[in-house]
């Protein structure tokens, strides 16, 4: 199971040139298991910090999130982190930074072996098993980042802007091959991005946040049919929505522009 | 690019040159020093007690190898030099490593380390001399007092360089702290640590011949000094050139030992 809770989540911080920063404000948001739901919403609104606070890596100032009534505490392996800068191991092997997780829970090394080999297949890198990162593109990097996040089997994947750094192709490519695993492990995605076709070509449903402090300010269903491919962003449903979240996302990215000036 | 003649390629900043000319231009610049110095001495230029011919300093060479000072002094020099850096670097490599991945050693700590790094380790010598003679262990003393706090802190600086995201997604893989430490900040520090040994191996050469030519009774220094008192320059050439040498043999060791254990670090 991965339903996530998120109960009043308030997240302020003190920086030395900005003083007292809310990054997160009073945030409620339920995602049922299985689900895939992404966050968009103008750059510095706190996506991220939403994240690190479900990974457990930020405590949050008020409130608390839960992961199956469970209260989040520490991070943990039940909440797998893809991040976009894709902080590979450099110095392990494709299948080696896959099973970097299990050989930290003591799996043996068979099933290692075994459970990676599956995951860098599942992301069709089964060629490049014995390449190190730096030999990879950046859309085959962050497709080990992806397997490595799988191996050792989440119940909830958090994807911080994980194609941000990717050209359009390559990130075209990557967001079906996402697709694709997320229908074959049926897992819970917190996918945040700024980018409002992927939001929509990936979600069940789409959350736009404001600026700071970040609030939901609405919440989308995407009743497109599954499987998708590319030929949905044409599609009029598509297009609706799209024209919805851009209206509600211009107000927000004209104030935070106005706050970072 | 078949358009760019080779002049302008020479001539064109950061542009590969093809091997044959860069071999070709290295050779050319060592064979034309050698050719003035050969020019200078056998015409004499400059007189032989001066500036010794290149056939001299060869002479010279071979006589010292023949009755075997030189390799006692090398040996002497070599011992020296691989005991205090040895020492140095196993206990500053770890201290280097905690003191990058956490505050409160830093805290602890780094204010010492730079008030001794910048200390010039030759104005220790005349102490380390009254305290612990002229021996083995002064010139290991001075090798490890002027290498271990550069390594401290070339290390921390490469440690605490690691990005913060290792850490974060090694977390939410299931890693404890310890594991941190020990399967991402120590891996991930490796490449520095071994440019840190590599520079550093190259001040211990300059702190061991210092050391050498201010009080000692053996060692490569100490052959140059007893040439300069005998008024034989051929026998301080050959004391210079044996440690160029080792020093270049040992850097391409150094080199080696990093390709071959960090495969990954030039694997493109």
């Amino acid at each position: 199971m991965g339903e996530v809770s998120i109960e009043n989540v308030s997240l302020s911080f003190t920086t030395r040139h900005a003083g007292k920063v809310t990054a997160l404000d009073t945030l409620n948001l339920k995602i049922p298991d299985r689900q895939f739901a992404v966050i968009v919403g103008p750059s510095g609104c706190g996506k991220s910090s939403l994240l690190d606070v479900i990974a457990g890596l930020t405590e949050p100032t008020r409130g608390q999130c839960r992961l199956d009534g469970n209260t989040i505490g520490k991070p943990g392996p039940d909440r797998g982190m893809v991040p976009q800068s894709y902080s590979l191991f450099p110095w392990l092997t494709v299948q080696k930074n896959v099973e970097f997780g299990l050989s930290l829970n003591g799996v043996s090394a068979r099933e290692r072996t075994e459970r990676a080999s599956h995951y860098v297949n599942v992301v069709g890198l089964s060629g490049f098993k014995n390449a190190y990162p730096s030999q990879l593109s950046g859309g085959m990097k962050q497709r080990v980042a992806i397997a490595r996040s799988l191996a050792v089997n989440p119940e909830v994947l958090l994807m911080d802007e994980p194609f941000g750094a990717l050209d359009s192709q390559t990130r075209a490519v990557m967001q079906e091959l996402l697709l694709d695993v997320w229908q074959k492990e049926k897992k819970t995605v917190l996918f945040v991005t700024h980018d409002i076709d992927e939001a929509l070509f990936l979600g069940d449903v789409v959350y736009v946040m404001s600026a700071r402090p970040g609030r939901v300010i609405d919440t989308i269903d995407v009743e497109l049919d599954r499987p998708r491919d590319y030929q949905v962003v044409t599609s009029e449903h598509f297009i609706e929505l799209k024209r919805r979240i851009m209206s509600s996302l211009h107000a927000e990215v004209d104030k935070a522009m106005a706050l970072s000036q | 690019m078949s358009t760019m003649t080779l002049f302008d390629r020479l001539l064109t900043p950061a542009k590969p040159i093809p091997r044959k000319i860069e071999i070709g231009t290295g050779t050319v610049i060592a064979l034309a020093i050698l050719a003035a110095w050969s020019f200078l001495s056998y015409t004499g230029q400059i007189g032989e007690d001066f500036l010794p011919s290149p056939s001299g300093v060869w002479e010279s060479f071979i006589e010292k190898l023949s009755n075997g000072s030189l390799q006692k002094h090398v040996g002497v020099s070599l011992v020296e030099i691989y005991l205090g850096f040895f020492l140095s670097s196993i206990i500053a490599i770890p201290i280097g490593i905690f003191m990058g991945g956490f505050r409160i050693v830093s805290a602890a700590i780094e204010p010492i380390v730079n008030f001794m790094r910048y200390l010039p380790v030759t104005s220790l010598i005349p102490l380390l001399i009254l305290w612990i003679g002229i021996g083995l262990e002064q010139k290991v003393a001075v090798i490890f007092l002027g290498t271990f706090f550069q390594q401290i802190v070339m290390v921390s600086d490469v440690a605490r360089r690691v990005q913060k995201d290792l850490f974060n997604v090694s977390y939410t893989l299931g890693a404890s702290k310890r594991q941190i430490v020990t399967r991402v900040l120590v891996p991930a520090t490796m490449p520095g640590v071994f440019d840190t040994l590599r520079v550093t191996m190259g001040w211990a050469w300059t702190f061991l011949v210092v050391a050498e030519l201010v009080a000692a009774d053996s060692g490569l220094g100490y052959m140059i000094l007893q040439s300069m008192r005998g008024l034989d320059p051929a026998g301080i050439f050959v004391g210079i050139f044996v440690i160029g040498f080792l020093g270049l043999v040992t850097d391409m060791a150094f080199k080696w030992i990093k390709d071959a254990t960090l495969p990954w670090t030039h694997a493109r």
